[in-house]
């Protein structure tokens, strides 16, 4: 999964390192049917796993692998382009506790964004 | 890079809007038909600083951007401390008009861009006599709320990051760095509580789906110009507005969103230029 190499893509950057130095959080990122939890530590992406039975997080974004292959494209068409487009158009659910995710929601951005480097390559 | 100056002049105005005195920062460049250019929710004037700047445009217009109050240069008027800021289609309108006369714009050409792109709707219904033609950027009749605007303004999430936060992805993936995050700039350094106030007008007070109608583009040409990124104002809402404008003309511009003065100023002059050399043919007629 693309997802697995967000510690090597965030971890590597001190810039997004340096935006996201408050934040300590759990999150669940759910592509179709598989959820992935991604822990934060002071910035860094401290692991990336699938969620076992009863996984606990903090906040959560749900979308269909359809939408987040279209969103990791390595430029974006319209209404992929951003989270908060992909829930403007009912693409994706944000559920949980959302004041972390709103306090760093450009580095979030950035991180989740940071996958279409993947892509570029 | 040479040392160099711009041709922009910024000035300070007094006026008062209803008796209330307001201290208005203005920028203007160039000379010939005036432009008055308004700047998005919760951004400032800095927005059209290219277009201040392009010597093709000002060599026949008279560009104007102001500030608007509680935003840019401009102070909040008196008391501010003691109300919520909420912008509302009557205080928008009586102050662009405000200012226009002031400045002694004599029958401008009005560009806004997404509160402003709104705006200029209902001034071309009401002040089609005043007005020469107007310019919406990211126009659209009403939006569909898709996001909890309180987080705009709350003490759980800094102000001016989240109101960056909120607008990044409106920006195109094909506009440049320095002016995407110039852009950014902009929205991480306005007023508490400011772009939620803007905000009030753009998604709850000015809801111009049933007057849209009444605009007569003989009197007041309309031009629409939408960014095909742009969520927030989609080019599906500016095609319903436009549709609703007998004789309005929209034209979607490929890789650019929200903000394309401001995001993309060299690809944005190529679906503006055009429009601009038309005006000037009316003109010349």
């Amino acid at each position: 999964m693309k997802i697995e190499a967000l510690p090597e893509l965030v971890n590597n950057d001190a810039a997004l390192l340096h935006r996201g130095r408050y934040l300590t959080t759990t999150f669940m990122l759910e592509i179709g049917d598989k959820q992935h939890i991604v822990k934060i530590h002071e910035g860094r992406i401290t692991d990336v796993t699938v969620a076992g039975v009863m996984p606990t997080w903090i906040f959560a974004l749900r979308a269909s692998a359809d939408t987040w292959k279209k969103f990791w494209a390595a430029v974006p068409e319209p209404g992929y382009n951003d989270i908060l487009a992909l829930v403007r158009f009912g693409r994706m659910r944000l559920e949980g506790n959302l004041q972390p995710l709103m306090a760093n929601l450009l580095y979030v951005k950035e991180v989740l964004a940071s996958i279409r480097k993947l892509e570029v390559k | 890079m040479n040392a160099y100056i711009e041709p922009i002049t910024g000035r300070y105005i007094n006026l008062k809007i209803q008796d209330v005195p307001y201290r208005i920062y203005y920028e203007e460049a160039g000379q010939g038909v005036p432009l008055l250019c308004l700047h998005t929710a919760g951004s400032d004037g800095r927005q059209y600083r290219a277009l201040l700047n392009d010597e093709e445009i000002t060599r026949s217009f008279r560009v104007v951007v102001f500030d608007m109050p509680w935003h840019g240069k401009s102070s909040p008027p008196s008391g501010w401390e003691r109300e919520e800021y909420r912008l509302t289609t009557e205080a928008y309108t009586n102050l662009i008009m405000t200012v226009a006369r002031t400045l002694d714009l004599e029958n401008p050409v009005v560009m806004g861009c997404s509160i402003g792109g709104r705006i200029v709707l209902n001034l071309a219904m009401q002040h089609a006599e005043e007005l020469r033609c107007v310019i919406g950027l990211q126009s659209s009749a009403r939006l569909h709320p898709y996001y909890d605007t309180s987080w705009l303004h709350h003490p759980d999430a800094h102000g001016g990051e989240v109101c960056a936060g909120i607008v990044s992805g409106l920006i195109a993936p094909q506009s440049p760095d320095n002016d995407r995050w110039e852009t950014l700039w902009h929205y991480m350094q306005g007023g508490p509580g400011i772009f939620k106030g803007d905000l009030y007008f753009f998604k709850i007070e000015g809801d111009m789906s049933d007057k849209l109608d009444l605009i007569d583009t003989a009197k007041c040409p309309v031009y629409m110009l939408t960014g095909e990124y742009d969520y927030a104002c989609s080019p599906e809402d500016s095609r319903a507005a436009a549709e609703a404008i007998p004789g309005a003309e929209l034209i979607i511009m490929s890789e650019l969103g929200h903000f394309p003065m401001s995001e993309n100023p060299e690809k944005f002059r190529t679906h503006l230029l055009p429009i601009l050399k038309k005006i000037l043919a009316a003109e010349s007629r």
